[in-house]
């Protein structure tokens, strides 16, 4: 499988200067209302030390809590299902709903069912998948996976939502209007909560004191989904649990301020219990996650809380969009967790950053994303993943580096170089650099050679 | 106290005037400072590309050329970082630690070592904005990054200061990442160029005739970035600001 490339989808997102600047400064804007809202909290700061230690310490501890879990889940009267990979995430999920004859599933956002890849395997199976996010549903309509894990279709200017309602649920040609085209969203999606059979909701949170799940949102889809129909399947990664109720409260006041820039989200639901005469399934899902957990340099990814802070922050994500990764996950969290799923296809994620570690300065939890990003360069050429031509030539540098002759007579050819060449040539020889920039213009002497002139006592 | 000085290789072979402002004023601050003839590189290209392990040998060299000073100065803080804090491919000697323990952007140097209050020599007359480069912000300290509530300093601002008629100008991010990144220029070409547009044109709206960095790889990027879209601004290290060239 060749690597995703990522520098070559960028360059097409650049093109379209009207999405690449829209998108910029939206997710810029929620960075500074990021900004805005934590810099009025004073403990902020401890706040994101407490939450980092609750999931180091939940982490460390996750079998315990997990099957804490399980058991108060079960006495609350919910069904629990393990899962060890997507595969069986899948098959149980439609174990579940074939047994109750499913045949409309309404679903809120959930990113471990896009990991898993779960609606085309139910879609396959005759059974028809509603995403009731709006963004979410923007996407699925438009048949492409989410670009941002916490809003989906940000890379898309309203013209292209009204296009692809057009072509989808029969909006009006030409009407750009955002109460309109959200208007026609909900009118499209009501009967589909009404009459489906089955509701999906992701997790936030996991609470292993209460067996108790956490929902975070904004529009309220995932609270009538959850609330009508009479099966609900909760999907959840395993990293999501935390030990008891009190830590909801850290992470709580973090996640929408950290996320979007406001206090809260519109909604905070915590689903116990099935209600009388339905049924309550929760999926622990794995998917590779106790395989991270036992990587030294990467287990702290798995703090993560989904906020989508670091691609807010990421000068790099910002200007070439989240579907140049190619990957569930994107941005600088997506660089640091893809390569646990597919060394070979994400090789060249980890390059794609300028190690700048604004993204680890926004992290709620504390991860070392760029730390991280360092690590996983070295990991890729120690396993051959680097293109060989770039591994040669660095073993080459090296080596010249590394003696001090070779090093004088590797300068005074590159400063001929640039004297003498034409300027194709030179172009053609550092070609990505001068596609789009000047090449320095190489002075007299060197600062050594300006030194034994001017300092060194014969 | 004798300082070993640390000259980077792309500053040794494109800006020797980096080097020669670098050492003046050291010297005019009364350092005795010694300039090792064998020095290459630190091995930051090779780290940052994933293969530290072929640095080893320029690691080594490294410590060899710098083992015998007090102190080490550069006048790059990625250089100067990846050094303190990456240079792990070779055994950690006494000596190796002494070096990486020791080691000094010129910034840091100035303010927290040597702690300069005046450079009596320097005037620039020009509207600055300021660069700190993500490595020295982010990661050495030298100031606070936006997405941090903390009082603000900057280290380079509070040098800067001192310069006689200077005036600073403020782009909407100052302290967004211009996209060098290092070989980040090359092999994300698409990403990088932008990010080094949108950089030289925020300050260049927001009114600055240079652009002051004690990064020069991040300048390089910068200048390479306005000279193509035509830009008037201009581009210099901080080391020549303060040991007084007038630009």
């Amino acid at each position: 499988m060749r690597p995703v490339d990522h520098a070559e989808a960028s360059s097409r997102f650049i093109e379209a200067k009207e999405h690449l600047e829209f998108h910029d400064r939206r997710l810029w804007d929620l960075r500074l209302k990021r900004d805005r809202e934590t810099h009025g909290i004073p403990e902020w700061e401890e706040l994101r030390n407490l939450a980092s230690a609750i999931k180091e310490h939940a982490l460390s501890h996750l079998a315990d809590y997990l099957e804490e879990f399980e058991t108060k889940a079960k006495s609350n009267g919910a069904q629990v299902h393990w899962a060890r990979d997507a595969v069986e995430h899948n098959q149980i999920v439609y174990d579940i709903l074939s047994a109750h004859g499913t045949k409309t599933l309404v679903k809120s956002k959930s990113m471990l069912t896009d990991e898993c890849d779960m609606r085309p395997f139910l879609e396959t199976r005759g059974i028809k998948v509603v995403e009731t996010d709006l963004g979410e549903r923007i996407q699925q309509l438009d048949d492409e996976p989410p670009s941002h894990i916490v809003v989906p279709a940000v890379h898309k200017l309203r013209a292209d939502v009204s296009e692809v309602f057009v072509r989808t649920i029969g909006a009006e040609p030409g009407n750009n209007d955002v109460h309109y085209l959200a208007e026609t969203m909900r009118q499209n999606t009501r009967p589909y909560f009404l009459n489906a059979d089955a509701g999906m909701v992701g997790a936030n949170f996991a609470v292993a004191e209460t067996g108790s799940i956490v929902v975070c949102t904004n529009e309220g889809n995932a609270d009538i989904g959850a609330n009508v129909p009479k099966l609900l399947i909760v999907c959840i990664g395993i990293e999501k649990i935390i030990p008891k109720l009190e830590h909801l409260a850290v992470f709580v006041r973090m996640l929408s301020r950290n996320a979007l820039g406001s206090p809260i989200t519109q909604y905070t639901s915590h689903f116990r219990a099935p209600r009388p005469g339905t049924e309550l399934h929760i999926v622990l899902t794995d998917n590779g996650r106790s395989r991270r957990l036992g990587m030294k340099d990467f287990w702290y990814s798995l703090k993560c809380i989904r906020c989508g802070a670091c691609m807010n922050t990421c000068p790099v994500y910002r200007r070439s969009g989240g579907l140049s990764y190619g990957a569930t996950y994107s941005g600088p969290i997506g660089i640091i967790i893809d390569p646990t799923f597919d060394i070979r296809k994400y090789s060249h994620l980890p390059f794609a950053s300028t190690l700048n570690g604004s993204c680890a300065n926004v992290c709620p939890v504390k991860i070392n994303i760029h730390d991280q990003i360092y690590k996983w360069r070295q990991i890729m050429a120690e396993r051959n993943q680097l293109p060989l031509v770039k591994k040669e030539a660095l073993r080459v540098i090296g080596h010249v580096l590394s003696q001090p002759r070779l090093f004088r007579a590797a300068m005074s050819a590159t400063g001929l170089a640039l004297e003498h060449l034409p300027r194709f040539a030179i172009y053609n020889w550092l070609n990505p650099w001068g596609r789009q920039r000047e090449v320095p213009v190489p002075p007299k002497q060197t600062f050594r050679s300006w030194y034994l002139e001017n300092r060194k006592r014969p | 106290m004798r300082v070993g000085l640390f000259i980077p290789c792309y500053i040794d072979a494109f800006y020797p005037d980096v080097g020669i402002a670098t050492l003046e004023l050291l010297e005019r601050l009364g350092i005795n400072v010694g300039y090792p003839l064998d020095q290459t590189c630190c091995g930051q290209l090779l780290a940052n590309n994933g293969c530290q392990k072929d640095a080893a040998g320029v690691e080594a060299l490294f410590v060899t050329n710098f083992a015998g000073f007090d102190a080490i100065v550069g006048p790059s803080g990625s250089c100067v970082y990846h050094v303190r804090a990456h240079l792990d491919a070779i055994p950690q000697t006494p000596q190796v630690e002494k070096v990486r323990r020791n080691i000094y952007e010129l910034v840091e140097f100035l303010h927290d070592v040597v702690k300069v209050d005046a450079f009596p020599w320097a005037e620039f007359r020009h509207k600055v904005g300021l660069h700190t480069s993500c490595t020295m912000l982010r990661k050495m300290g030298a100031g606070t990054a936006s997405e941090i509530d903390a009082p603000f300093f900057s280290k380079p601002l509070d040098l800067l200061r001192k310069v006689r008629g200077i005036e600073f100008v403020t782009p909407d991010r100052p302290d967004e990442c211009c996209g060098f990144g290092g070989s980040f220029s090359v092999t994300e070409e698409p990403v990088s160029a932008k990010m080094g547009y949108d950089k030289v044109e925020d300050h260049h709206r927001a009114g600055a005739e240079y652009i002051v960095s004690a990064d020069m790889s991040c300048l390089m990027h910068q200048k390479g970035c306005a000279e193509r879209l035509g830009l008037d601004i201009r581009f210099i290290h901080i080391a020549q600001v303060l040991n007084g060239s007038a630009a």
